[in-house]
């Protein structure tokens, strides 16, 4: 069943290659298609996910829908997959804005047939990841999404897009090596020799030798922080985003970045727990540096999409922030740590949709007046009121305002993470008062006030953009007042793994 | 009776989303839609108030997002419910045809959904999502008017700056949760282990100030005042800024448990009455005027939470909420008719529009303190806790009551002066100077005037007594007779005088000689000192900060990925004259060895050399192949040796 649901598209992608000439009309809407069936198959593996699952036998004791046959058995090495309370929220957030990608998609009509295939083949890839269970497994993964996104930022970006695709190839697959280093090191640690995750986390390989964990830990970490990004791996993040298409930016700021989050709750944390509670106070440290530094640089931005771009920094370090604090937390503040973990992982699928929406918005800019440039507009808000609203939605909930997904997960992990470590929480407090300003301030200077030089040229979202759009704020909005639908599946997860890493 | 609390809060949440999405569409019926929603809400108010129902819904995993309705809340339900829907009322005549009706509506209903959920929440949690969602609100109805600039300005102003504030509340539920109360119950502040009740109540009274505009965070709500005037009647008399004030009524319990908090927040409170009502006392403009008064008037309700004066602090917010909804109602009726709200060009407005004026006096009066109205009462109230507490803080109490007078009769002098005034024919919104009030503006008014008199009732004992026994506050110091009597005297001898002083022709608008006239009119200068000592440096810091990231941080990774080329570069020369060139001097060298020997030896070995010649020429252009002078296939090759590498490694293990 979970395999379906990653490779589905993949083959969908190949059926389109095969198929002689197709009308762009036919390949756009079974693209379209094929992403609704791979998201109802989602919602069945969610409907379906026993809620049991995970509390009792440790961070990653018990997985649903597992599948585990044998791959390369002379290292250890099987194509092991499986869905916890982790993986389940970010493939459901996945295949939406996939879905999301593809409806925007409808009208594309540049080389049609190669874009749809390259984003089904991303979403087998990001699918994948989400489930994989084996260190290889999820790192061929992480190395196919970089080859991915590299064709769509330099076959469908602007500007200077192949220049700002090699740099991203060049940055993300160096920060990958790191993270293969870490993982040969973990494999090379276990006895006997694997690869299987779950096997490692049972094994706890390093556990006490503290200069190997602490390097197989830094190894790791350099990946996973180059793709999440944190400062100071981060510049390859605000050139790829503003030279991608709309649809490329939002799936690299949606999902791929969240592949680096995720495998510090995946790898990182549950494999190598007492290595990262000794360290855990330089994952703060660099996620508290990421969210002020991230959102002091946005606020200073003149290109609306470097600006989104750089609020992602800001984003992603609260995830850190909340992980690291869950590596400080003491045995008695377990509830604490728990609520930071699932803020943490709340926050990531917060994003997905939200930066999703932003980027997807952005791109009407670019489309309709050719610049992100935040000087030229003004005013919109009379000229496209949807275009207004659906943007102020955004703004807001990526601002953290409650009632959106946003909120939900920051506060949960700012409560959580008081406790264990106070004075980087209270500096990381600042941030959502920065970003405050910077999206209002952009929310001004686009849409509010008298009308821009480029005003006049922006016309109103059309059906398709709307409906890309709106259901990712929607679900945002849904997150954001019922969030327990989304809590009872990450909670439990978070609390097994808070119990490994804390005190 | 949870239905009544459900429908208090879900009521004007769900008109207000509707009419909203609605958009243009929905302006036609905007306003009766609104009327109808806060109509029903205030009889759910009623109701919850009196039968106290509570309910609780999952919201994060171990806290539940909590609403109760218990004496205090009641009391605030009632207010809210009942100002909001006198606004409402009044806001349908004044939001005309050309106007975003079903946005402007829609607004305000939300809002009061989110007060009204404020004031009803029992964990920090509910209510910091309803305290927020306020702000975002305030923002959207300050800058309603989006098409002017500066009124946006303005809007970005008022929000940054409680946001500022609200950031305490953050650090108050962290603190709780780290202080053992696991849901984070508003009750539990005052029981928190250690050091973390102090962050909590610090947190929580730091976000109060900033809502309600205390010092040092007055400034926002001068420019709050770019929005509608139905929207200052709401959000500056009721909801919004009387939101800090109910909260730290709320916590008094934790307040007091602290022990320093107390002292803090009375003198906050009493220093704000007194220098905000001095600024009042100097605006020339009617709004800030009102603007300035609620801070002061706010101050009373935050001296009363510092000295754990509950009833008082109660009495207060509901007093203040209806007078001071009432006056900017009168302000907005005037703005339409006259097209200003100067005080200088509204000499003798109420001589115009008599019924405006009548109301517009009692509300005045009743700021005022003058007896028997309504804010005497609670301010006598709020002083004897104070007395309780310290002389010097009842002697501070007065003064700023004496301001209070001041500024209020500086305010109803200039409206009721008699001629001189020119009317003024600008152009601006619909003016005309002579229309009478609408009956739904009529009966708008004349409510919340008779609420502003009447709450005067509560200077009788047996009321006074009900009042403390509902809220809880029966063992509170009482304002005995000659108190009560030293603060009417004194408000009326202040009326008067200051009536006499405007009667006898002073011409000026602002008091002029008032020391530091000029600082004080700037509203103490809180927003230039801010500018320059908190928002210039940011942007500066962004600024400076994103030059650093372009350059350094990028441009260093730049550098490297340059450096690597030409350092591949360089091994790629020298790859090409050492290395391949002795393969190639080998290959010739061969070639040579088997020229001259073919000449000798037998076409055998000649044979064999020329293998070995094509061999090692093959092995040149080979090696050379990988280098095509394009970084990724460097790195592609780095990726493979590396590989290659690590393979090894394992193997050899």
């Amino acid at each position: 069943m979970l395999s379906i649901v990653v490779f589905l598209p993949l083959l969908a992608g190949l059926a389109l290659l095969v198929v002689p000439r197709p009308r762009d009309t036919a390949v756009a809407w079974t693209w379209v298609t094929v992403a609704s069936l791979d998201l109802v198959l989602v919602l069945g593996l969610w409907v379906n996910y026993p809620t049991t699952t995970g509390s009792a036998e440790g961070a990653m004791g018990a997985f649903a829908y597992e599948t585990h046959l044998r791959w390369i058995p002379s290292i250890g090495a099987g194509y092991h997959v499986g869905v916890d309370g982790f993986s389940l929220p970010l493939l459901a957030m996945t295949a939406v804005l996939f879905l999301a990608c593809a409806v925007h998609s409808l009208r594309q009509r540049r080389r049609t047939r190669a874009h749809a295939v390259l984003f089904l083949f991303l979403q087998t890839v990001s699918m994948g990841l989400f489930s994989a269970l084996d260190l290889l497994l999820f790192f061929v993964f992480f190395d196919l999404s970089i080859v991915g996104m590299y064709f769509v930022i330099a076959g469908w970006g602007h500007g200077r897009a192949t220049r700002s695709a090699t740099q991203f190839f060049l940055y993300t697959f160096l920060g990958s090596l790191a993270l293969l280093l870490g993982f040969i090191g973990l494999y090379v640690a276990s006895d006997p020799r694997t690869f299987d995750m779950v096997e490692l986390t049972r094994q706890s390989p390093l556990e006490g030798q503290e200069l190997a964990g602490g390097l197989v830990l830094l190894a790791i970490g350099i990946g996973l922080a180059v793709k999440t990004p944190t400062v100071p791996f981060h510049t390859w993040l605000p050139p790829a985003h503003t030279d991608a298409p709309a649809v490329g930016s939002a799936i690299l700021a949606g999902v791929l970045l969240k592949m680096g989050a995720y495998g510090f709750v995946r790898i990182a944390m549950p494999i190598l727990p007492g290595a990262w509670s000794e360290y855990a106070m330089v994952l703060v440290v660099v996620g508290v540096t990421s969210v002020l530094y991230g959102a002091l640089v946005a606020l200073a931005q003149t290109d609306f999409k470097r600006m989104v771009a750089y609020t992602s920094v800001n984003h992603m370090g609260y995830v850190l922030l909340g992980l690291g604090a869950a590596g400080l937390a003491t045995a008695d503040e377990a509830r604490a740590a728990t609520l930071a973990v699932t803020g943490g992982v709340t926050q990531m699928v917060s994003h997905g949709l939200l930066t999703g929406a932003l980027f997807l918005l952005a791109g009407v800019l670019h489309d309709r007046a050719g610049t992100y440039d935040m000087g030229s507009y003004g005013g919109l808000a009379a000229k496209a009121p949807l275009f207004a609203t659906l943007a102020a939605l955004a703004f807001f909930g990526s601002l953290g305002l409650p009632g959106l997904s946003g909120f939900i997960a920051e506060f949960q992990i700012f409560a959580g993470s008081l406790g264990p470590v106070p004075v980087p929480t209270a500096l990381a407090l600042l941030g959502i008062l920065v970003t405050a300003a910077l999206f209002l301030r952009a929310l001004q200077r686009l849409f509010l006030g008298g009308p821009g030089p480029r005003t006049s040229r922006i016309s109103d979202l059309s059906v398709r953009e709307t409906a890309a759009i709106a259901p990712l704020l929607a679900l945002s909005v849904a997150i954001g007042l019922l969030p327990h639908f989304l809590l009872d599946r990450i909670e439990p997860a978070a609390r097994a793994l808070a119990a490994l890493v804390a005190g | 009776m949870t239905a009544a609390l459900w429908v208090l809060v879900g009521l004007p949440a769900t008109v207000g989303a509707v009419l909203l999405v609605s958009g243009r569409r929905a302006d036609p019926a905007a306003a009766p839609c609104a009327i109808a929603a806060t109509a029903l809400t205030l009889a759910a108010a009623v109701v919850a108030a009196a039968t106290r129902p509570s309910t609780s819904v999952p919201m994060l995993p171990g806290v539940p997002a909590g609403l109760a309705v218990d004496g205090l809340s009641a009391v605030a339900v009632v207010t809210v419910a009942a100002v909001a829907a006198a606004v409402v009322l009044f806001a349908s005549a004044e939001m005309g045809e050309g106007e975003a009706r079903g946005r402007f509506f829609g607004l305000m209903l939300l809002f009061t959904a989110a007060m009204l959920v404020t004031v009803t929440a029992t964990d920090l949690l509910t209510l910091l999502m309803a305290w927020e969602v306020m702000g975002a609100l305030s923002y959207a109805l300050i800058g309603y008017w989006w098409r002017e600039a500066h009124r946006v300005r303005s809007a970005t102003l008022a929000f940054v700056t409680t946001r500022t504030a609200d950031l305490g509340l953050y650090l108050a539920a962290g603190a709780a949760l780290a202080g053992g109360a696991g849901a984070l119950q508003l009750s539990g502040l005052a029981s928190l282990e250690g050091g973390w009740r102090d962050a909590a109540v610090a947190g929580v009274a730091v976000a109060a100030l900033g809502k309600s505009a205390q010092l040092p965070f007055s400034f926002w709500l001068s420019h709050a005042m770019a929005g509608p005037s139905p929207v200052s009647a709401l959000l500056h008399s009721a909801t919004m800024v009387a939101a800090g004030g109910y909260l730290l009524v709320r916590t008094a319990p934790a307040i007091a448990a602290t022990g320093w908090a107390g002292p803090f927040l009375a003198w906050t409170g009493a220093v704000t009455a007194i220098l905000l009502g001095a600024v009042a006392l100097t605006q020339s403009d009617l709004k800030q005027l009102l603007a300035a008064s609620t801070c002061s008037q706010i101050g009373f309700i935050v001296l009363a939470a510092g000295v754990g004066g509950i009833a008082g602090g109660a009495l207060q917010f509901t007093a203040h909420a209806a007078a001071k909804s009432l006056l900017f109602l009168c302000a907005g009726a005037w703005l339409a008719s006259s097209g200003t709200q100067d005080l200088g060009r509204l000499r003798g407005v109420a001589r115009r529009r008599p019924l405006v004026g009548a109301v517009f006096t009692v509300g005045a009066l009743a700021i005022a303190g003058l007896p028997p109205l309504g804010i005497w009462v609670a301010k006598d109230e709020v002083l004897a806790a104070a007395l309780a507490a310290s002389p010097a803080l009842y002697a501070a109490g007065l003064v700023a009551a004496a301001v209070s007078a001041a500024y209020a009769a500086k305010a109803l002098a200039l409206v009721w002066a008699v001629g001189s005034s020119q009317e003024e024919g600008r152009t601006g919104r619909h003016h005309d100077a002579t229309a009478s009030a609408s009956p739904s503006e009529r009966s708008a008014l004349l409510a919340l005037a008779v609420s502003a008199a009447g709450l005067g009732v509560f200077a009788l004992p047996l009321l006074a007594r009900w009042w403390r026994t509902l809220l809880g506050a029966a063992g509170e110091p009482e304002p005995s007779v000659w108190e009560m009597a030293v603060s009417g005297l004194l408000s009326t001898a202040v009326v008067v005088g200051v009536w006499l002083v405007y009667a006898r022709g002073a011409t000026r608008v602002t008091a002029g000689a008032l020391p530091g006239r000029q600082w004080l009119g700037d509203w103490l200068g809180l927003e230039r000192l801010v500018d320059h000592g908190v928002v210039r440096p940011t942007m500066a810091l962004a600024r400076s900060l994103a030059a650093f990231d372009d350059r350094v941080v990028a441009g260093g990774v730049g550098a490297a990925a340059r450096s690597a080329a030409a350092l591949s570069r360089g091994l790629v020369a020298f790859d090409d004259r050492s290395v391949a060139g002795g393969v190639r001097a080998v290959a010739e060298l061969g070639v040579s060895t088997a020229g001259a020997a073919r000449t000798r030896v037998e076409t055998a070995v000649d044979r064999a050399v020329g293998t070995v010649a094509a061999g090692a020429r093959s092995a040149a252009s080979w090696a050379l192949r990988p280098q095509t002078g394009l970084v990724h296939q460097y790195y592609a090759q780095a990726v493979v040796a590396l590989a290659a590498l690590a393979a090894l490694f394992l193997l050899v293990r």
